[in-house]
C-alpha cells in the first residue's frame, strides 16, 4: 500500500516554465507576507484579532481580502487567455499548450464565480447586514467564522492545484463525459470537485446565517417594510444560496461518486445520463447567477440615494421586484442548455420565462434613473461605479434577452458572443457593483475613506478597458469564433482579438490603480480619517455609529421608527437641536467569544479534500476526526460568551461623540 | 416582529408563562409518535391488502405517505397556522415550491430530451451518426 497515494514528485511540473514561474512568484509572495507579519510580531495580534475573529465586521472584511487576492489570480488567468488567442493565428500555437490552457480557463471561472464574486458579495453581506439591521452580530458568530474559512479552505486547494498536480482541464461547470475519470484521468477534476465542495459547504452554512439574522434579529421597530433594500437583496439571495447550493453539492457528490467509486450518475455507459448533470449543474448556477447580482442592486440602491441625498425611489417595487426575481431565477435554467436537443416546447417555455426575468430588473434600472432625478447628485466613486454599472447592465440585459430567443441562441450558443455578453453583465453588474460596495463601506470599515483620485482612475480605467475588451467578443461572436479557442485559422479574427487583448491591459491599469489607491489611502489616512461615522451623509443605520464601529456596534440598541432609520433620527436631531442631549446610562454588552473552530476545522478540511484529490485514505481519516473533534470541543466549551463592561462602552462613545461634535 | 411569542429555536428552555399555556411537549410528542406509527402501520398493511382494489393501492399509499408529512410537520417540527409561526410557513411554502419546480423541471426535460434524441429504432443517437 502507497502510503501517499498517487502523489510524487511528478506531481510538481517541473518542466513548464510557466506554471513554475507562477508558483515561484506565488511562493515569494507568501513568504513575503509572512515574513512582513514575523517582522512586526504581529502573529498573536493576527490569531487574536483577525484568524479567530467571530465578529462580523472583520470576517466580512477577511472575505474581500480574500476575494481581492483571488481576483488577482483570476484576472493573471483573463490576461493570459486574451495573450493567447491575440497571438495563436493562423500556423501559429501561441505560447500556452492546449493542456496548460484548458486549465486556465477553467480556472479562471471557478475563481472568478466561486472565489472572487461569491466571497466578495458574501463578505459585503457580511459587514453591512447586521449594521444596517441595526443588531450586534448574526444569529450565529462562530458558524460565520467557519464558512469564512471553508471558503478560504477552497480558494486555498485551488491554488496548491497550480504547484501539485493540475487543475480541471473540463471547463468550469465540469461538464461530464469530459469530466468523467474516462477523458480526465488526471487529479485536476478532483481539485474542482473538492474546493468547491468545501467551500459550498461554507457557502451554505453562510446562506442559513443570514436568512436567520434578517428574519429574527432585526432591530425593534425595523418592521420587513423598513429594512434598508440592501438587507433585502441579501435576504433574497441567502434564500436562494440556502436553496441552490445543496443542488450543486449533490449533482459533485454524484461526479465524485462517478471517479471514486465507479458509479455510473453521467457516464457514457452503465445507462448515465451526462445530460443530467447539465440540467442539475444549471439548476444552481442560474440561481447563482442571482446570488451574485441581487446583493449588488442592493448596493447600488444604496449608494444611489446615499449621494443624491433623497430616498429611494419606489422602494415597495424594489422589494417586490427583488423577491420577484428571487423565485423566477429557478425558472429559467435551461437557457444554458437550449441547444441540448429539448423540443420547441420546451425552449419556448424557459424562453419566455428568461425574458420575463428582465422585467423587474428593469423596473429597478428605471428606480435607480428616478432616485437620481431632482437630486443633487454628488460624483463620488462608488457613484461612477453605479452609473457605469447602469449603462454597462443594461447594455448586457438586452443581449441577454436576445439570447432568451431560442433560434437566435441556436446561432450564439457556444460563440464569444455568449462569453462577451456573460462578462458584460459579470463585470457590469457585479464586479462594478462589489466596487461600489467597496468604496462605499470602506470608510466604515477602517475609518478612513478611500482616495478619491486614483478611485475614479480606476473606474474610468476599467469602465474603458471593458467595452474595448469585451464588445470585440460580439463582433467575433456573430463572425462565428467560438469560446475556448486554444489557436485558429481564421485570420480574420485576429485584429480584433489584439483589440480585445489591448482592452484587457486597460483593465490592468485599473487594477494597478485599485492597488495603488488602497496603498495611498493607507499612507495618508491621517488626512482622509472619518471621525463623525458619517461620511457620505448616509440614510442606514451602519451610519449611525463610530468608523469603525466597535466590537458592539450600537452602544444601545437603535430604535426604527422608520424607512431610512439615520437619516430620520439626523432630521430630528436637527429639529431639537437647542435642547441638550439627554444623558444615557449605557449598559455591559455580551458578546461572543472569539474561537478557533473556524481555523481548525478549515485547516482539516484542507487536508480531507487534499487527503481525496490524491487518494491518500489515511490522511483522509485523520482529517475527518481532527474535524469532528473540533467540532466536539467547541460543542462542549464552557464560556461562549464574554462581558463588554458599561464604561468600555461609555468611553468609547464619549470619544466617538467628541468626533462628531468636532 | 418580535412578538412571536411561541417562536422559538430548537434546545431553547420554554419560559414560564409560556409552559402554562401550551400543552405539555411530551403529549404533543407522543400523539405525534402515535399517530405517526398508526399511519405507517396502515401503509405496510395496505401495500399487501386485497380488500380494496388493486389500482387504489398507490393512490392509498400517496395518501397515507401526505398524511405522515402533515403529522411530522405539525407535531415534530410544530408548524402552526398561527401568526407565530409565518417564518416557519413561508419558508416551507418557499422550499416546496421550489422543491416542485426543480423536480418536475427536471423530470420534464429529461423525459423530453430523452424522446427527442432517440433515432426511430430506439437507440440513442450516436455522435458520429451526426455527419
Amino acid at each position: 500500500m502507497n502510503l501517499l497515494g498517487k502523489l510524487d514528485w511528478d506531481a510538481i511540473p517541473l518542466h513548464q516554465p510557466i506554471i513554475m514561474g507562477a508558483t515561484a512568484f506565488m511562493v515569494l509572495v507568501v513568504v513575503a507576507v509572512l515574513g512582513f507579519i514575523t517582522a512586526k510580531g504581529a502573529w498573536l495580534y493576527l490569531w487574536r484579532e483577525w484568524l479567530t475573529s467571530v465578529d462580523h465586521k472583520r470576517i466580512g472584511a477577511m472575505y474581500c481580502i480574500l476575494a481581492l487576492v483571488m481576483m488577482l489570480r483570476g484576472f493573471s488567468d483573463a490576461i493570459m487567455i486574451r495573450a493567447q488567442q491575440a497571438l495563436a493565428a493562423g500556423g501559429a500555437e501561441g505560447y500556452l499548450p492546449p493542456e496548460h490552457f484548458n486549465q486556465i480557463f477553467s480556472a479562471h471561472g471557478t475563481i472568478m464565480i466561486l472565489f472572487m464574486a461569491m466571497p466578495f458579495v458574501v463578505g459585503l453581506m457580511n459587514f453591512a447586514v447586521p449594521l444596517q439591521l441595526g443588531v450586534r452580530d448574526v444569529a450565529f458568530p462562530t458558524l460565520n467564522s467557519v464558512s469564512f474559512w471553508l471558503t478560504a479552505s477552497g480558494a486555498l486547494l485551488i491554488n496548491i492545484s497550480l504547484a501539485v498536480g493540475e487543475f480541471s482541464k473540463a471547463g468550469w461547470w465540469g461538464y461530464p463525459p469530459l469530466s468523467e475519470l474516462q477523458y480526465s484521468p488526471g487529479v485536476g477534476v478532483d481539485y474542482y470537485l473538492w474546493s468547491l465542495q468545501i467551500s459550498g459547504i461554507g457557502t451554505l452554512l453562510a446562506g442559513i446565517n443570514f436568512v436567520t439574522t434578517i428574519l429574527k434579529m432585526r432591530a425593534p421597530g425595523m418592521s420587513y417594510m423598513r429594512m434598508p433594500v440592501f438587507c433585502w437583496t441579501a435576504l433574497a439571495a441567502n434564500l436562494l444560496i440556502v436553496a441552490a447550493f445543496p443542488v450543486l453539492t449533490a449533482t459533485l457528490a454524484m461526479l465524485s461518486l462517478d471517479r471514486y467509486l465507479g458509479f455510473h450518475f453521467f457516464t457514457l455507459e452503465g445507462q448515465g445520463n451526462q445530460m443530467l448533470y447539465s440540467n442539475l449543474f444549471w439548476v444552481w448556477g442560474h440561481p447563482e447567477v442571482y446570488i451574485l447580482i441581487l446583493p449588488a442592486f442592493g448596493v447600488f440602491s444604496e449608494v444611489m440615494a446615499t449621494f443624491s441625498g433623497k430616498p429611494l425611489f419606489g422602494y415597495r417595487s424594489m422589494v417586490a421586484a427583488t423577491m420577484t426575481i428571487c423565485i423566477l431565477s429557478f425558472l429559467v435554467w435551461l437557457h444554458h442548455f437550449f441547444t441540448m436537443g429539448a423540443s420547441a416546447n420546451v425552449n419556448g417555455f424557459f424562453g419566455v420565462m428568461s425574458m420575463i426575468i428582465a422585467l423587474p430588473t428593469g423596473a429597478k434600472v428605471f428606480n435607480w434613473l428616478f432616485t437620481m432625478y431632482g437630486g443633487r447628485v454628488r460624483f463620488s466613486v462608488p457613484v461612477l461605479w453605479s452609473i457605469g454599472f447602469m449603462v454597462t447592465f443594461v447594455i448586457g440585459g438586452m443581449t441577454g434577452v436576445l439570447m432568451a430567443v431560442p433560434p437566435a441562441d441556436f446561432q450564439l450558443h457556444n460563440s464569444v458572443f455568449l462569453v462577451a455578453h456573460f462578462h458584460n453583465v459579470a463585470i457590469g453588474g457585479v464586479v462594478f457593483g462589489v466596487m461600489a460596495g467597496y468604496n462605499y463601506w470602506f470608510p466604515k470599515a477602517f475609518g478612513f475613506k478611500l482616495d478619491e483620485r486614483w478611485g475614479k482612475a480606476s473606474f474610468w480605467c476599467w469602465f474603458v478597458g471593458f467595452y474595448v475588451a469585451f464588445m470585440p467578443l460580439y463582433l467575433l461572436g456573430l463572425m462565428g469564433m467560438t469560446r475556448r479557442m486554444q489557436h485558429y485559422d481564421n485570420l480574420s479574427w485576429q485584429p480584433w482579438l489584439i483589440v480585445a487583448a489591448f482592452g484587457t491591459a486597460i483593465i490592468l491599469v485599473g487594477v494597478v490603480c485599485q492597488v495603488v489607491q488602497l496603498v495611498v489611502s493607507t499612507r495618508n489616512r491621517e488626512k482622509l480619517r472619518d471621525v463623525t461615522g458619517d461620511p457620505w451623509n448616509g440614510r442606514t443605520l451602519e451610519w449611525a455609529t463610530a468608523s469603525p464601529p466597535p466590537a458592539w456596534n450600537f452602544a444601545y440598541q437603535p430604535k426604527v421608527a422608520g424607512l431610512d432609520a439615520f437619516w430620520n433620527s439626523k432630521s430630528r436631531a436637527q429639529a431639537t437641536k437647542d435642547e441638550p442631549m439627554p444623558t444615557r446610562k449605557y449598559e455591559p454588552v455580551e458578546m461572543p467569544k472569539n474561537s478557533a473552530t473556524g481555523f481548525v476545522t478549515a485547516f482539516f478540511a484542507v487536508v480531507i479534500g487534499f487527503a481525496l484529490i490524491w487518494h491518500i485514505w489515511w490522511l483522509a481519516g485523520v482529517g475527518v476526526f481532527g474535524a469532528f473533534m473540533t467540532l466536539l470541543a467547541f460543542s462542549f466549551r464552557r464560556y461562549s460568551e464574554i462581558e463588554v463592561p458599561a464604561e468600555e462602552i461609555a468611553r468609547f462613545e464619549r470619544a466617538h461623540q467628541a468626533g462628531v461634535a468636532a | 416582529m418580535t412578538e412571536a411569542r411561541h417562536e422559538r429555536a430548537p434546545g431553547d428552555r420554554p419560559s414560564r408563562e409560556m409552559d402554562a399555556s401550551a400543552p405539555s411537549e411530551f403529549l404533543v410528542y407522543t400523539i405525534g409518535l402515535f399517530v405517526a406509527v398508526l399511519l405507517t402501520a396502515t401503509s405496510f398493511w395496505a401495500a399487501n391488502t386485497s380488500l380494496i382494489w388493486p389500482g387504489g393501492v398507490a393512490l392509498g399509499l400517496a395518501v397515507l405517505a401526505i398524511a405522515q408529512m402533515g403529522i411530522h410537520l405539525v407535531f415534530f417540527l410544530h408548524i402552526t397556522s398561527g401568526p407565530e409561526s409565518t417564518n416557519n410557513v413561508l419558508a416551507l411554502a418557499f422550499g416546496v415550491l421550489i422543491v416542485f419546480v426543480v423536480v418536475a423541471g427536471t423530470m420534464w426535460i429529461v423525459a423530453d430530451m430523452n424522446g427527442n434524441m432517440m433515432m426511430p429504432s430506439g437507440a440513442p443517437m450516436s455522435m458520429r451518426m451526426q455527419h
